[in-house]
Formats: C-alpha cells, structure tokens, sequence
C-alpha cells in the first residue's frame, strides 16, 4: 500500500466533514496515528464550535419590522389600496367594512402566525449539518422535560418511524415573545421535516387543520386551544397531510 | 403569502448570524443585511427559479461587503493589538465560553478575506465549491485561506504549536 500525502487541506476537510469517503477513511488513519495532527484537526472542529457558540443566538432573534418594511414599501400595495378605496367611495357602496378584506396582511401580522414562525424556522435549521438540534433522540426523555419546561406547556413527542421518519432531536426557539420547541425528523434520503410547537396565546384561536405553502415549504398547521402546531416540510401537499394526521393522531388521543 | 417575499425573508435569520461575525457589530450587521435584502428584492428577476436562493444571496451580501471593507481599508482594525495583549494576560482558566469570546477577537485580527472564508465554511457550513462561487475566487484560493486563517487563529487563541505568537501585520492579499 503506498502512502497518500496528508496536506493542512485534508486536516480542514476532515474537521469540516467534506471528504469524500475513502479520502476520509485514508485521512482518518493518518490522523489516529499521529498526534500533532490529532490535535490540528481537535483545533479546527473547537474553532468551528467556539463560532456557533458566540453567534448561533442571532438565528432565534425575530425578524426586525424594518427589513420587512423594506418589502411592503416596494410592493407598491399602498397605491392600490388607495386606488381601492376610491373606487368604492365614488361608486357609493357601503363597502368600508370590507376594505379589510381587501387589503394583504401585514407582513408582521403575518410573521406572528405559527405557520410563519414555523416555515422560517424549518428554513433555518434544516440545512444545518452539524448542529441541527440541541438535544438528539438519544436523550429523548430529557428532550420531553426541558422543552415543556420551556415553552410551558405538555410536550409530547410524536412518534413517525411508521411513516419513514426518525426522530432526530429538538430544539427551543427563544424569541418573540413566547419560546416555541422545534422538533426534527428524516428519513432514510435525508429529507427532514419539522414540528413547531407553541402554548397558545390570547390571540390564537381553535382551529382545524389548515395548509399554507410557500417557497419550496408547505406548513400544516392547527391549534387545540392549548397548543398551536405547524408540521413543515417540503413534501408535496398529500405525502404531507399524511403526516400532519398521523401527529394529530397521536397528540388528540 | 407571495413566494418572492417567502423566499428572502427565510434567508434573514442565517444573514444576520454571518452579517454579525463578520462585521463585529450588530448595528453595522443590520444594516448590511437591510442593503443585501433590499437588492436581493429588486433583483430577484436575475435569481434563476430552482437554485439555491441561500447562496445567491449570500454572493449578494459578499459583493456589498467587499465594497465596503474597500472603502474602509483605511480604518484600523476593530480590535487593537494592545487591547489584546492585556487579554491574554489575564486569560483565565479554559472555560467554553472564554474561548469562544477568545475565538472571536482573534477573528477580528484577520485580513477580512481570510475571515469571510472561515466564517462561510465554519459557521454557515457551505461546501469549499459553494464558497468559491460566492466569493468568485477558485476552490484552491478557498483552501489556503481557510489554512492560513485557522492557523493564525491557532496562534492567537494560543492553542498553536510552541512558537513565538507573531502580532505583526498580516499580508493582505492584493484584490
């Protein structure tokens, strides 16, 4: 067997879990046979460590008003709101009350909605490689406590190994007011979906099962007067429903 | 909800964690995220349907970044070497969180371009190719830098092999 040159870059791919398999398994062994190595590769995974740790808060910080002001200012919907109102005073209709309806949601009613909180924090975490979760399935019990400790309310982790997904861990999402649980699954391809989980507010109301989708991520969400739920993922509405049931299920019995 | 607005909005919360590595300043931080999801909404007919919308947007914020570390190359650096100094004497015990603060003043020293590589690979978590195409530099380039940067890291957090700690100014790279 001849011996492969190890370079720094290999040691950074190694810390950075970009090998390609049978590079790793061939850096790996270097590696574990030479200590000055050992402890370059240790190095390199603490700093990337030490960066999450000092800047992975601002991910949980709710969205500012003025980024998404930016968006309705551009969208020009002021004007034809206006345009809107003029048309319904000159006609003379008693259409005031209606004018509600007419007019989008804000963008930060909107980003207050479960189903809003929930899509962005799908889109947050599920990319991540390394840190995904905070506490894995391994220590699923704890899991269970710390997040209803948390969020303030009886968390149960539902179970959907029968639909193809493992349980990978949770996560709290501190912020906006009420702190929410994210809880991660995957399957055997890698796909992973999300359940937020929330205690209802003053302002939640009860409500049935209803779907939202946008940007690549359909949201099934719904609250129970105790809790309000958001399954995301980017499955096609139907596979998603699915799952959304089989929560439900598990949750209501 | 319009998917435009879906899309961007998503992107804002991992923005700002990098925005904030990378600028040292929540304030500064902000306002770079402000300008990248301004332009990522007036260009968006440039974005092609089905890409990766994370990465167009972070070479969005590379490019306004880079513009404005140009116009600032005449400022000192946010941390001064004396102000270091008197850290490392007085460093405490290891504690994880002393070495992450440790980590991240360290970081401050770097030539930016070494600190957008590190920030990129190390907290965002691309792939060296995702990175090379964001910064428009070739994959080697990405890989020296990420090796130069670590290891001055290295050095300055005093996790470094026994050598002198050299506080000299850093060669910047020619653009």
């Amino acid at each position: 067997m001849t011996e492969v040159p190890i370079s720094d870059g290999d040691l950074q791919a190694l810390a950075d879990d970009q090998l390609d398999p049978a590079r790793r398994a061939e850096v790996e062994a270097h590696v574990a046979a030479n200590p000055d190595a050992a402890r370059t590769v240790a190095v390199y995974r603490a700093q990337n460590t030490a960066l999450h740790e000092a800047y992975d808060g601002a991910l949980n910080e709710p969205v500012p008003e003025r980024f998404l002001r930016t968006h309705r200012q551009r969208r020009g919907g002021g004007l034809i709101r206006i345009a809107a109102a003029l048309v319904l005073f000159v006609l003379g209709g008693a259409g005031g009350w209606w004018l509600n309806d007419l007019a989008p949601p804000s963008r930060a009613a909107l980003a207050s909605q479960v189903s809003e909180r929930a899509r962005i924090a799908h889109a947050v975490y599920v990319p991540e490689v390394r840190h995904p979760v905070e506490v894995t399935a391994a220590e699923q019990g704890h899991l269970t406590a710390w997040l209803t400790k948390r969020i303030g309310a009886q968390l149960i982790v539902p179970e959907l190994t029968s639909a193809g997904y493992d349980l990978m861990g949770g996560r709290l999402l501190p912020g906006g007011g009420t702190p929410a649980a994210q809880i991660m699954y995957e399957d055997q391809s890698g796909a992973r979906l999300t359940l937020y989980i929330r205690a209802s507010g003053p302002d939640d109301a009860k409500s049935a099962l209803r779907y939202d989708r946008a940007a690549g991520v359909g949201v099934y969400y719904w609250d129970d007067g105790e809790k309000g739920y958001a399954l995301a993922g980017e499955l096609q509405k139907e596979p998603l429903l699915k799952v959304a049931k089989l929560v439900y299920r598990q949750l209501n019995r | 909800m319009q998917n435009k607005d879906a899309l961007i909005v998503q992107q804002i919360p991992r923005l700002r964690r990098y925005a904030r590595a990378l600028t040292g300043d929540a304030s500064r931080a902000d306002d770079l995220v402000q300008d990248c999801v301004e332009r990522a909404w007036r260009k968006f007919h440039l974005f092609r349907r089905g890409s990766d919308i994370r990465a167009w947007m972070f070479t969005i914020m590379h490019n306004l970044h880079v513009n404005t570390v140009r116009k600032a190359s005449a400022r000192p650096a946010v941390v001064s070497l004396a102000e270091w100094d008197g850290d490392r004497s007085v460093r405490p015990a290891q504690e994880s969180a002393v070495e992450a603060r440790g980590v991240v003043r360290a970081l401050a020293l770097l030539p930016p371009e070494q600190r957008e590589v590190i920030l990129l690979v190390g907290l965002e978590e691309l792939t060296y190719r995702e990175v090379a195409k964001i910064a428009g530099i070739p994959i080697g380039t990405v890989m020296s830098r990420l090796s130069r940067g670590r290891q001055r890291l290295r050095d300055l957090t005093g996790e470094g092999p026994e050598k002198p700690v050299s506080l000299s100014k850093p060669n910047l790279r020619k653009p």
